[in-house]
């Protein structure tokens, strides 16, 4: 029985959701949000708002909350903390009970904790840092659908990052020209090839069309070069049912892996596809369009460790994680921190990486990290050292704009990937040897020379606009 | 267009074939095969040996070569059982492995010697 008696009317947030003294469960879900608050309202008012406004609270107090435990089913905000370099925010820490989310739903935990919160008046701006998924959590979730271990054995690719070439020009081309681009570059050495995330069935090309010679031409490049291929057949559709239809078709034409949007085709498209690819033994390849969107503003929106962390739960093998060195955002650390957060079974709390919580996976498998944007030979070193081997490396323009055409492009990206490894395994510096180790390399590989001439010039020097928060 | 290289045709043979890891860069001299040896050892992986005819490489089973050389960490050892091996079985490739235990995958794998 309980003592608490009805009072309509507006209470403060901090009276019932801020709780400094909380001791966390191991089971509690944990969420980091940077708060920017509405001048003159309290940092602990704000915290508070924000733990009822993504769990059970509403702006007054309604009769039915006595109808239940409301002390129980609450979020509540346990820390407060500086953001190191901006005196307008903070961070506020949140525990969620688990009970507050279905099992294995990214779909539901993000409409809680990123749903009507981010348009709440009293905050200026909010952006969702980190969520910490107790392993209780995960464990009701699919993950991964066959995880790194299980796509080396079946590429039978060893020892080394795979690589891959977005075909283009990302629109326009048929079917059979397309077919064309792909053979090319497999057969010059890549290992996969990837259907750019506009494409999924226009007028000049129709999926079916597409992925009939796609696979065509994956299955010469592999008869001839008689190492296992693939190309990541994009069934990203407007409807779940038109996705299932495309996935099917692959599986039935032999292909290897297939490809989603998580963000632009939705986490519950992306759920179910993942259940399907582990129904069906097939690759599941992740694009991250729309992402930026989301995560690009320091002071609001959803920081891309959080969509990636929901991305592994939900399912993928691959996801585009940035390339540090290319054409695209990313910070360094950053991104060191969250391809761990995509591979690793146990990542600990690293602030110098952004990382706010410990994260358990406990057995879940690790995804690939897939870098891509703007990248060429010369980057080679860098991304090795960066990314190690559990990853895909993705030379769009690098492989295509290759002056002797896609096959010599690919070749030149695989003789300086192989050159990089062994002398990463010799123990040599690549960074800082890299031009030596390349120069050495393209003596016994005039597509490696000739690649090294085109792009000599190229950089991406821009400063970082979603940097870490330092002081 | 002249200075264009042709890529080379090479289907209708298994000239063309590519075995993985360091397949694309020239066959490796005793010197480079002892290095990599000896970063596979340090990582802790442990060394094994495998070889195939190049009719039936495709296959995910090459026939093991005696058993993984299980805590190995004489770099020589691992080099003179690869020559075994190829003594053994010249007209096959040979193939190093690094079995990582820990992680149930193989670190590394790569062609020793391949046949002609």
């Amino acid at each position: 029985m309980t003592d608490k008696t009805y009072q309509a009317g507006v209470k403060e947030y901090r009276e019932t959701y801020w709780e400094p003294d909380y001791t966390i469960k191991d089971t509690d879900l944990l969420a980091c949000f940077k708060v920017t608050p509405q001048p003159g309202v309290p940092r602990e008012e704000a915290a508070a708002a924000v733990a009822a406004e993504s769990s059970t609270g509403t702006w007054t107090t309604v009769w039915t909350d006595l109808l239940t435990d409301l002390d129980y089913y609450k979020g509540r905000a346990y820390a407060i903390e500086d953001v190191p370099g901006d005196k307008e925010c903070f961070y506020a820490f949140i525990a969620y009970p688990i009970d507050l989310f279905e099992e294995g739903s990214v779909v539901n935990v993000l409409t809680s904790l990123a749903g009507n919160v981010f348009g709440f008046k009293a905050i200026r701006s909010l952006r969702l840092e980190d969520i910490r998924f107790p392993l209780a959590y995960v464990m009701t979730c699919g993950g991964p659908p066959n995880g790194m271990q299980v796509e080396r054995d079946r590429l039978n690719k060893y020892g080394r990052p795979l690589l891959g070439c977005t075909i283009k020009p990302k629109l326009g081309l048929s079917a059979k020209n397309y077919g064309r681009a792909v053979y090319e570059c497999l057969r010059g050495g890549l290992d996969f090839t990837k259907d750019d995330e506009n494409i999924n069935s226009q007028p000049f090309m129709r999926w079916r069309h597409r992925f009939e010679f796609v696979m065509e031409a994956v299955q010469k490049a592999e008869a001839e070069t008689g190492e296992r291929k693939g190309h990541y057949l994009n069934v990203t559709a407007p409807t779940p049912e038109e996705m299932y239809k495309r996935a099917e078709f692959a599986r039935t034409l032999g292909s290897r892996i297939i490809m989603h949007d998580f963000l632009t085709g939705g986490f519950c498209a992306n759920t179910g596809l993942a259940n399907w690819c582990r129904d069906n033994g097939m690759l599941l390849h992740i694009h991250r369009a729309l992402h930026a969107v989301l995560d690009r503003h320091p002071r609001h929106g959803i920081h891309f460790r959080v969509l990636l962390k929901c991305l592994r739960l939900s399912g993928g093998d691959h996801l585009h994680t940035g390339t540090v060195v290319g054409k695209l955002e990313g910070d360094r650390e950053a991104t060191l921190g969250w391809i761990d957060l995509l591979r690793e079974s146990y990542v600990k709390e690293n602030r110098d990486r952004g990382i706010f919580f410990d994260q358990d996976y406990g057995a879940m498998p690790g995804a690939l990290a897939v870098a891509s944007g703007g990248i060429h030979v010369w980057h080679m070193p860098a991304l090795v050292t960066i990314f190690g081997d559990d990853a895909v490396l993705q030379f769009g323009g690098g492989t295509l704009g290759h002056p002797w055409g896609n096959a010599a492009g690919a070749t030149a990206n695989r003789v300086a990937m192989e050159a990089c490894v062994e002398a990463r395994n010799q123990g040599r510096q690549l960074e800082r040897e890299g031009k030596e180790i390349l120069t050495a390399a393209a003596e016994h590989s005039p597509e490696l020379r000739i690649a090294m001439d085109t792009w000599k010039e190229i950089k991406f020097e821009f400063d970082t606009v979603d940097k870490l928060d330092v002081a | 267009m002249t200075n264009i290289t042709e890529f080379p045709a090479k289907r209708a043979s298994l000239e063309g074939r590519r075995y993985g890891t360091f397949s694309y860069l020239p066959p490796m001299d005793a010197d480079r095969i002892r290095q990599q040896v000896k970063y596979l050892i340090s990582r802790g992986w442990n060394p094994a040996i495998e070889h195939s005819e190049p009719e039936q490489a495709d296959s995910d089973f090459w026939y093991l070569w005696k058993l993984p050389l299980f805590g190995e960490k004489d770099v020589d050892a691992v080099l003179a059982e690869l020559e075994n091996c190829h003594k053994a079985f010249p007209r096959h490739h040979v193939r190093l492995i690094g079995y990582d235990n820990l992680r149930q995958t193989q670190g590394t794998a790569m062609v020793i010697y391949r046949a002609a």
